[in-house]
């Protein structure tokens, strides 16, 4: 497993304002790490394994043309999001936004919007190198404040790609949005809402 | 009465009928430790002594309440409590109940609640969906968990250290170069 320093993870962090007891919205699936390291500080979890549950339910066929199927999007967004509105205070997306189609993400990035309470933050990131045909993905954890542990996943071709002003655009309803550039080629977006 | 007494010498004691198997206490609702003498009969179960025990072919729906060490591994619906005590559910075990133990392990799958008092131990290709509420949870690589986490602890929590803040470059929109920049600030965008 690699480690890395992240900006973004800190500015995650740092927004935690020493209060425990928040909630606490994670994407990169259950691992002991993760949990404990927000535990540790009274907050609570939620996790998902988003990826897989994408994985669940557009896979069997052709992965990007299911996303457009209404009955399928609804069942995903059933199964990934059916969450009350402005329960989390914030929300650990990692690299999951990337494997949506424009239509499916919009969806998605609105009703994380309405899941997060006023000022939480989101962290995501977004691969920044263009011209390739896959990209790496991992399961994301965290160590420390600075610092996440990366396992290998398997590669996979994104939906698009992204540069800073479609992230702008992209999280407009939002109140700000910070962008960190890394050495591997990944843009970290911690976005406020 | 002397036909009572002549009944009582030539009584013979009935041949003691076989100890119910687990799936007929299971069904009947009646609770395992309650029975005095009890021996497990099934084969597959003798890793289980000492214990009470749900093999692979039983079914239960209904209310599981359990004084003693509990291990599943057939399938059960409904709540299973053990106020006190461990839940096993094994590789082959499938709960969708809620559920409330001293401790709990799963190399199975639960769907449903779980309130552990001390631990809960979700080993790796085991399955859990659903909100826990523990002291203690360890997750082993491999696991499937969806769900809300609540740690209950008598400690009071660590405190989120306040990160210093370091002093950020910020480059306004510069174009694009084929080496990406150093981690830092980048394009501050308020609303």
């Amino acid at each position: 497993m690699e480690t890395r320093h992240s900006h973004g993870l800190e500015q995650f962090c740092s927004s935690l304002e020493e209060r425990p007891g928040l909630s606490i919205l994670d994407f990169a699936g259950a691992s002991q790490q993760t949990i404990s390291f927000l535990t540790n500080y009274g907050h609570r979890v939620y996790s998902d394994d988003f990826v897989h549950q994408l994985d669940q339910c557009f896979a069997d066929g052709d992965f990007y043309q299911n996303q457009a199927n209404p009955l399928m999007a609804g069942k995903f967004l059933e199964a990934a999001l059916d969450f009350n509105e402005g329960i989390f205070d914030g929300a650990l997306v990692w690299d999951s936004l990337q494997f949506l189609t424009p239509q499916l993400l919009q969806t998605v990035v609105h009703k994380l919007h309405r899941v997060l309470r006023s000022g939480a933050c989101l962290l995501a990131f977004f691969h920044a190198e263009e011209k390739v045909d896959t990209i790496p993905t991992y399961s994301y954890r965290i160590h420390d404040p600075r610092t996440i542990l990366l396992a290998s996943r398997a590669k996979r071709k994104p939906a698009q790609f992204f540069n800073n002003r479609s992230l702008e655009k992209l999280f407009q309803d939002y109140a700000s949005v910070k962008f960190f550039l890394t050495r591997d080629h990944l843009r970290e977006v911690i976005v406020r809402r | 009465m002397w036909n009572r007494r002549k009944e009582e010498e030539h009584h013979t004691p009935k041949p003691a009928s076989a100890p119910p198997t687990s799936s007929e206490l299971a069904k009947e609702g009646i609770p395992m430790s309650t029975l005095p003498g009890r021996t497990v009969t099934e084969p597959h179960l003798d890793s289980h002594r000492g214990q009470a025990a749900l093999g692979k072919s039983v079914i239960v729906k209904g209310q599981i309440f359990s004084r003693e060490d509990l291990t599943i591994d057939g399938e059960v619906e409904g709540t299973v409590e053990l106020q006190e005590h461990r839940l096993t559910v094994g590789p082959n075990g499938k709960v969708v109940a809620s559920v409330k133990a001293r401790e709990v392990v799963v190399l199975g799958t639960i769907h449903g609640n779980v309130e552990t008092t001390d631990k809960l131990d979700i080993r790796k290709d085991a399955k859990l969906v659903g909100d826990v509420k523990t002291a203690r949870i360890v997750i082993e690589d491999g696991a499937y968990f969806k769900g809300n986490i609540d740690i209950v602890r008598a400690e009071a929590p660590r405190q989120v250290p306040k990160l210093e803040p370091k002093p950020q470059v910020v480059v306004t929109n510069a174009p694009a170069s084929n080496t990406p920049a150093m981690a830092a600030g980048v394009g501050d965008h308020k609303r």
